[in-house]
């Protein structure tokens, strides 16, 4: 039965003409687990007038694009794009399906899991394969504990997980890839739909995009109050970056809910992260310790956030702080303009 | 207008401490909790309760007998009804034998009253996944709707509600049918403090607990383990991140050695 399912498929988000960042990040992790198992990889794109972007997709490392292009699949919506992905899953049953764990990508693959009776593995951050066995080791941290548990599906088809942005690498885009793309046709009738999308709504301020933004001052309990932790505003205007907190700081009031990073919170995965007056529960660093590069003042020597910064200070924040700002200006004169991490 | 909000109990990962032996959870070191974002669940089904001027709540949920707690916890929030599955064959499962269960569960207490609206929270702070409440709306065949941050109009004429459902960068406006399935974000409301006349109803309620046996037509195949298609293969300690380097000195030096660090990373300078 389960030998009936072949290849390594990856869904393709894509919104306003455009390839998600993480769906190209699956093609280059979905790239080398295809090639461990010798079978070809897949992209699966729906959409409405998304032909042209299937090119994209090979040059991102697919070797077969799935498409589906109707007027009902204008928008996301679980029912109608859950409906083609069963469809193109039940009639070519791949062996591996990823999908990027992002708000859209998590829902439309909890319910193709649901529909295909088959396991899913929710937020992983690293991916290999068991190339005797054909099996996907989809490994993510374990509740909270600092330590990973590999997920295994060992009798289902197809074995399915969401990835976390941000963690995997794309390949670089190769114009010359060649592919091959099969056109499916569904029956979608927009009467028979019971959501509508209404509105789409973008958030272009800096803040909304916590996820996404690649420099991160974060600050803690440890700034003392609210009035200590403008510091951090300041610091992140210097630099242009985003401005997150724990989840002490969501619950006293000094940030919006929206900005707390950590395990019921945001996750990110920033260029660099700057912890302050961050103590390091594990909560919170579930949240952010896949920065490429992480900075940690706290004037507790033990705390733990020092475990997982790249670099550490210890010392007050409210001396260090002022000073890096005034370093990080004089650096701005220097360069004769502005500096900005972005 | 029936509400059925689903919750879970699970351990305050804010005070839970970490066995440094094995690098896990000592669950025993922190206090079982209504799982936070539940707790909106249910207060939103409050305020829509509220809003229309009569309906019912009833609140779901699935663990051992001690989860009744977490029911009670619900009641004080404002739910009118409470039910806990509670059985052996129900351990062990991951988020499509718990959808299964639920929605069979979700099924008993639709005989009494059709739902209208299921609520769940975005997802559980042990977990993680989010993938439980989707998995009931595919099982019960009616649309979800994850990442809900506003439900901003309540049609009760034609059964249509519209939400604001968070999206990576912002948010849609969706119109959505009923019967339908919600997952909240924190966002959605502000817990209220609950009046007294539900603390004390709170106190002596007791809740409905059910075993396998009560629930009608299971399958049970694709209950608990069994019907778990994932297992965990193995535990690991990550790989390390080249971290733990601290900086030397008076805080003078130790600032300049990071600017120097910054300066390093210059492809993520933006000089202008």
């Amino acid at each position: 039965m389960i030998e009936e399912y072949r290849g390594v498929w990856v869904f393709i988000e894509q919104s306003d003409g455009e390839i998600a960042g993480v769906s190209k990040e699956l093609l280059g992790a979905g790239r080398k687990l295809a090639e461990k198992l010798a079978v070809p990889l897949a992209g699966v794109l729906l959409g409405e007038g998304i032909r042209e972007l299937s090119s994209q997709v090979i040059g991102y490392g697919a070797d077969v694009v799935y498409l589906i292009d109707h007027p009902v699949l204008k928008h996301y919506r679980t029912e109608s794009y859950m409906k083609g992905v069963n469809f193109l899953a039940e009639k070519y049953k791949p062996e591996i399906f990823l999908y990027g764990a992002t708000p859209n990508g998590k829902d439309l693959a909890s319910a193709v899991a649901t529909d295909l009776s088959t396991g899913l593995t929710a937020d992983t951050t690293m991916l290999d394969v068991d190339i005797d066995k054909r099996l996907l080791e989809a490994s993510r941290p374990a509740f909270g504990g600092n330590i990973m548990a590999t997920i295994l599906c060992k009798k289902n088809r197809p074995q399915m997980a969401t990835v976390r942005p941000k963690v995997m690498k794309a390949l670089p885009f190769d114009e010359s890839r060649q592919g091959k793309i099969i056109e499916e046709e569904i029956a979608l009738n927009e009467e028979e739909m019971r959501t509508k999308v209404i509105n789409i709504v973008k958030d272009v301020t800096k803040k909304a995009n916590l996820a996404d933004a690649h420099v991160i001052v974060c600050g803690g309990k440890g700034l003392g109050d609210a009035e200590g932790f403008k510091l951090i505003h300041e610091l992140a205007n210097t630099i242009g970056a985003s401005v997150g907190g724990t989840r002490d700081v969501i619950e006293a009031g000094w940030l919006p809910h929206e900005l707390q990073i950590g395990q019921t919170g945001e996750t990110v995965t920033p260029k660099i992260y700057f912890a302050i007056g961050v103590s390091g529960a594990i909560q919170h660093v579930v949240g952010m310790k896949n920065s490429e590069l992480i900075i940690a003042i706290n004037n507790d020597p033990n705390a733990p956030i020092f475990e997982v910064a790249t670099y550490g200070i210890v010392g007050d924040a409210h001396e260090v702080v002022p000073k890096l700002i005034e370093q990080l200006k004089q650096l701005r004169v220097e360069q004769g303009g502005e500096v900005s991490y972005v | 207008m029936h509400i059925v909000v689903c919750v879970k109990q699970v351990p305050d990962t804010k005070i839970i401490k970490i066995n440094p032996k094995t690098n896990t959870l000592d669950r025993r070191s922190a206090p079982a909790i209504l799982n936070p974002y539940d707790a909106h669940a249910v207060q939103e089904a409050v305020k829509l309760k509220q809003s229309l001027g009569q309906g019912k709540i009833s609140v779901l949920s699935m663990g051992p007998p001690q989860a009744t707690e977490i029911i009670k916890k619900s009641i004080e929030i404002g739910a009118d009804e409470g039910y806990l599955i509670s059985d052996r064959a129900f351990a062990g499962a991951d988020t499509l034998a718990t959808s299964y269960a639920l929605s069979k569960a979700l099924e008993k207490i639709a005989e009494k009253q059709p739902i209208d609206i299921v609520i769940c929270g975005k997802h559980a702070i042990d977990g993680d996944t989010g993938q439980v409440g989707p998995g009931i709306a595919r099982r019960m065949d009616i649309p979800p709707v994850t990442n809900v941050i506003e439900v901003t109009k309540f049609d009760k004429e034609n059964k249509i509600i519209l939400v604001k459902r968070k999206l990576t960068n912002g948010y849609e406006e969706l119109e959505v049918q009923l019967p339908c399935l919600l997952t909240v974000e924190k966002e959605i409301n502000q817990i209220a403090y609950s009046p007294l006349p539900n603390m004390i109803r709170a106190a002596r309620y007791k809740p409905n607990v059910w075993s396998v046996g009560d629930l009608e037509a299971v399958d049970k195949t694709q209950l608990g383990l069994k019907g778990s298609p994932t297992v965990v293969g193995k535990m690991f300690t990550p790989p390390k991140l080249d971290g733990g380097k601290r900086l030397e000195g008076a805080v003078d030096v130790q600032v300049k050695q990071l600017i120097e660090v910054l300066s390093e990373k210059k492809e993520l300078l933006n000089v202008k």
